[in-house]
């Protein structure tokens, strides 16, 4: 069954067009992933589907239910991670954990039930009681699933669920939610710019520009770059590219260092072939000054099917408070 | 594939159930994070006390006539000062929605299965309560200042504070509902809010005063809190055939004037808070 089914979604802001015409579904039970980079698309994406933005046009089910006009029914049915801190700090976690079960409708029994149950999930069995504003920035996290999860949503919406939090914790997370998965089978639809984050989603949408570019397994997206990445500097980058096509047929492309870049089936073999090419004395040499080999990531996925490396646009105003915000949930 | 649930009648009954219970717990986390911050409560009682003991006292022989010379200028002062309380608590309260709904709690509320309608509502309500207990606070000065009350005017007083925080409310909601960002905010403060509680007559009588000032007064909703306020508060100070010296209008016509001011700023609030993106 389909959890989420998302049929030619459109959503324009005034001239710009921020969803453009997307379609996919997400099995239940799966984490699905959303990556690209700021302003790609994906927040608006996330709030479509979550009913905080009407869909320009298109249609988008969640549960089953219609996102333009069961809204109610959507939101009893799913739990919210958001990208920006969304406690009120000036409670306790406990009252937030509360304020939640009163507004998704919990009895009493129900609510103490299940928070306990959560809190001790998330380690902060113990720490209830105390205001939320002496909590880490990673405690605050895990309250916020916590809270995400406390009235059984059948679908969870993470909006990049670790910005700004500390590798440590940032895989403490990840082993919440996979073990989440396991345990409660909640489906995921998560955001994401982090590249090894999104290793961990059973399937992931390569966003950009509005658009969906590139949807598979992690493992079936990086098998469309091919075997090894080579980068090697040289002291003529156009001339090694040259030769090199000549000699093997590859095609070469020039990193953000100026490095040169290719993709081969056997990189360990096809290393002392490169240097043979490039210091051919009939030729003349090329001086090859550093070497070097390594698996294919997401982000050469991501250059392979857009063209262009995954860089964050301009920060906004907004932008700006956002970074003092993450700084706020660092602490 | 669109389910939906059973027979329409309980759907709507569940509908109002769950719409009233979220009004009730936004209204009821304003009033936690209230008792919660003992410093705000006792530091607003700041502002009113130096406007009262020294601006007060500054002008008081000044003012000697006041009231056919009942009454001195802080007592005079005294529901100016109360107005003011409750009109700056009402308007934060409810402008603080802003912030709230970008980078914290109300973003939480606004996917949660509760109508706009009902969030706004239960803002007006949290909002108006917490500054009723702000006013109750600065009350506490009257016997300070030689205004005796009694039982009867306490309750008219809360009565009237209680509409005064429900129109201002309002107005901060209304102000708030379309606003993205709290930059505006200096100039609200500047350009609105300061400009309404000085034409309110809240700090010296409206009598004699230039006919543009005279005409701005009367378009100034505050106006209509401060008159009432000070008619019950001096009841027991000033004979009623000198009242007509520091009040306004009669008592009734106040109430109806701030009734359809909260109304009218109310539908407009609740109207653009509730429309979706």
């Amino acid at each position: 069954m389909h959890s989420i089914k998302v049929e030619q979604l459109v959503r324009h802001f005034g001239k710009n067009v921020a969803v453009d015409d997307i379609s996919f579904n997400v099995e239940s039970g799966e984490i699905f992933g959303f990556l690209g980079p700021n302003g790609a698309g994906k927040t608006t994406t996330i709030n479509m589907l979550c009913t905080l933005l009407r869909p320009t046009s298109g249609r988008a089910l969640v549960n089953g239910y219609d996102v333009g006009k069961q809204q109610a029914l959507v939101r009893q049915s799913i739990g919210m991670i958001f990208q920006d801190p969304s406690l009120d700090d000036k409670l306790t976690g406990r009252e937030n954990l509360l304020f939640h079960g009163m507004l998704y409708g919990l009895s009493s029994d129900d609510f103490s039930d299940k928070s306990t149950k959560l809190l001790d999930m998330v380690e902060l069995a113990g720490r209830e009681e105390e205001v939320v504003q002496n909590y880490s920035g990673g405690m605050k996290r895990r309250l916020e699933i916590a809270r995400g999860l406390l009235h059984n949503p059948q679908v969870l919406f993470l909006d990049e669920p670790t910005l700004g939090l500390d590798p440590q914790t940032r895989r403490h997370i990840w082993d919440y939610l996979i073990t989440l998965r396991e345990r409660q089978g909640v489906t995921m639809f998560m955001t994401t710019h982090y590249m090894e984050e999104a290793e961990h989603c059973d399937r992931i949408a390569i966003i950009d520009n509005g658009k969906i570019v590139g949807l598979d397994t992690p493992k079936a997206l990086k098998a469309m770059v091919g075997g090894d990445i080579i980068m090697a500097t040289t002291d003529d980058n156009e001339q090694a590219s040259r030769r090199l096509r000549k000699s093997h047929g590859l095609d070469t492309r020039i990193g953000p260092e100026n490095e040169l870049i290719m993709e081969t089936d056997r990189g360990d073999q096809f290393i002392p072939e490169m240097m043979s090419v490039l210091t051919d004395q009939a030729q003349g040499t090329i001086a090859v000054k550093s070497v070097y080999l390594r698996r294919p990531t997401l982000e050469d996925v991501f250059v392979k099917l857009t063209g262009h490396a995954m860089r964050d646009h301009n920060a906004g105003d907004k932008e700006k408070v956002r970074s003092g915000m993450r700084r706020w949930r660092g602490r | 594939m669109e389910r939906s649930l059973d027979k329409p009648h309980t759907k709507i009954m569940n509908n109002i159930k769950r719409n009233i219970r979220g009004a009730y717990t936004i209204w009821y986390r304003d009033v936690v994070r209230f008792k919660r911050d003992r410093v705000r409560m006792f530091s607003s009682l700041g502002m009113p006390v130096v406007y009262l003991f020294v601006f007060g006292s500054g002008l008081s022989p000044a003012m000697a006539e006041m009231g056919g010379g009942r009454i001195d200028f802080k007592q005079f002062m005294f529901p100016g000062v109360l107005t003011m309380t409750v009109l700056f608590t009402s308007v934060f309260s409810a402008v603080s929605i802003v912030w709230d709904r970008e980078f914290g709690f109300l973003k939480e509320v606004m996917v949660a299965p509760v109508s706009r309608v009902a969030v706004a509502l239960g803002k007006v309500a949290g909002g108006s309560t917490v500054s009723l207990f702000q006013g109750l606070i600065v009350l506490f000065l009257a016997p300070v200042l030689g205004v005796d009350l009694s039982i009867s005017q306490i309750v008219t007083l809360i009565g009237l504070m209680i509409l005064l925080a429900i129109m201002m409310t309002a107005l901060g909601i209304l102000i708030a509902a379309r606003q993205k960002s709290m930059e505006g905010f200096h100039m609200l403060m500047n350009f609105v809010l300061l400009p309404m509680f000085f034409l309110s007559g809240a700090f010296f009588p409206l009598r004699g005063v230039p006919i543009w000032m005279e005409v701005l007064s009367k378009l100034d909703p505050v106006t209509y809190g401060v008159d009432p306020l000070r008619q019950v508060s001096l009841r027991a100070l000033v004979p009623p055939d000198l009242m007509h010296t520091i009040a306004l209008n009669p008592l009734t016509y106040n109430v109806i004037i701030m009734v359809s001011f909260a109304i009218l700023f109310l539908i407009p609030a609740v109207w653009l808070f509730g429309r979706q993106k």
